[in-house]
């Protein structure tokens, strides 16, 4: 059972890593809640506003602007777009595990583990780009 | 097979039979422990006519509601290795991101070849009783210096567990998150592979970093699907909370019920609906 790296340190540091993660599951389980309901809430009205309309996904044609970038989502979700009331939920959704990744920043740094810090902060650096640049590429 | 050719679908029916589709998938995905996300595109592609694209995108929602919902569950059954994830995640959110702009690049039928291709493979690897190699080898002094290896309570004690081929386990996970962002799915079966065969990292410890794994790494190309359009509300809408209910329902029941006859039944519609992929993409029909 003797590993290279000594014994004592370990069970701390694993133990430490089970509860950040258990406080970390109910964050991102709240935050799929918090989705889920948003969603739902465009849901409702989408629904009931033309049930009978025809239901076409055969061909791809561009999402309308303002549901391809996080302020236009956030613009008219608020201005009551149903469509865009739907988006801001999913939007909700793919912002849940940055805030796992946030979170890790921290707890590595009080850790004080800071190549870790290191590494935590370049996944962080990617998911922001893709949510917020990569229409400069796209 | 059976489509929806002739049938004309307005909007509430559309919705309704996307959501119990889509719960039926997460509900059995669950139990099986095969992931969902795998057969949300070929249902939406060859069942509803869906471009592909708008399947992609909603299954990629999907695989983060799975994975993110499924976290406490996770935790409670297994050990994550925080360490292991986040270092590993460099590789996957770089791979997403690749994965995710090659989507445009790529021709659909192509898409679907290698969609065809990856559902065969995980029906294969669900099938496979996977050989385990103890302690022979020498740790990757790499692992040390990234304090990667761990230990965690088991029923005889506090296990201790190294972690082997450090460099091979970091580009199985590039590739994973290159699928990932690619075919919109969670890819569990090749994270599996990186983490159990390659670093041979305890099976307790590896399903639940690699749940932590698949929400990272699907958020990495949710952004770029976003500003392509690729994400559609009305249609993600009833995929989203049909999986999402069908994977908590599953977990739920995963308990009590014998999965093995399940198990071969669900690697078998996937074996079906990859060969239907194979087909409709090599005929160039998406």
């Amino acid at each position: 059972m003797a590993t290279a790296d000594g014994s004592g340190r370990w069970k701390i540091q694993e133990w430490y890593d089970q509860r950040i993660e258990n406080i970390i599951a109910q964050l991102l389980r709240a935050g799929v809640l918090t989705a889920a309901l948003v969603v739902i809430g465009g849901a409702i009205p989408y629904l009931s506003a033309n049930p009978r309309a025809r239901a076409d996904y055969r061909t791809f044609h561009n999402e309308l602007s303002e549901l391809r970038t996080v302020s236009g989502i956030v613009h008219s979700a608020f201005s009551g777009n149903v469509l865009a009331i739907m988006q801001l939920g999913l939007l909700i959704l793919i912002a849940t595990p940055i805030a796992r990744v946030v979170f890790s920043a921290f707890a590595f740094s009080r850790e004080g583990d800071y190549m870790y810090v290191a590494f935590t902060l370049i996944v962080l650096a990617v998911l922001l780009y893709s949510l917020f640049g990569s229409f400069l590429i796209a | 097979m059976f489509v929806w050719h002739t049938v004309k679908l307005n909007v509430l029916e559309f919705t309704f039979l996307v959501w119990a589709g889509s719960l039926i998938a997460g509900f059995l995905g669950a139990l099986t422990g095969l992931g969902g996300g795998v057969v949300l595109v070929p249902l939406l592609t060859i069942f509803f006519h869906v471009d592909l694209h708008y399947a992609i995108g909603a299954s990629l929602v999907s695989v983060i509601a799975t994975s993110s919902g499924s976290a406490a569950t996770y935790v409670k059954e297994g050990f994550s290795n925080i360490r292991i994830g986040m270092f590993l995640e460099i590789a996957t959110t770089f791979g997403a991101l690749l994965g995710a702009y090659l989507t445009a690049k790529v021709p659909a039928s192509a898409i679907a070849v290698i969609f065809g291709l990856m559902l065969m493979y995980s029906a294969y690897v669900s099938r496979r009783t996977r050989p385990r190699i103890n302690g022979e080898q020498v740790p990757d002094p790499l692992a040390t210096k990234l304090k990667m290896n761990g230990n965690f309570p088991d029923t005889s004690g506090i296990r201790q567990y190294n972690v082997y081929r450090v460099p091979a386990g970091f580009g199985v996970m590039f590739g994973a998150g290159a699928l990932s962002g690619l075919l919109g799915i969670g890819s569990g079966a090749l994270k599996v592979v990186a983490m159990d065969q390659a670093m041979k990292i305890p099976f307790k410890v590896s399903t639940t970093t690699s749940n932590f794994m698949i929400g990272v790494t699907a958020a990495a190309s949710a952004g770029v699907y976003l500003s392509r359009g690729y994400i559609d509300p009305a249609l993600s809408m009833p995929v989203m909370l049909g999986v999402l209910i069908g994977s908590l329902l599953g977990t739920r029941v995963l308990v009590k019920t014998q999965t093995k006859k399940l198990r071969l039944v669900f690697s078998l519609v996937i074996v079906v609906l990859g060969i239907e992929m194979l087909l409709k993409g090599f005929a160039g029909r998406f």
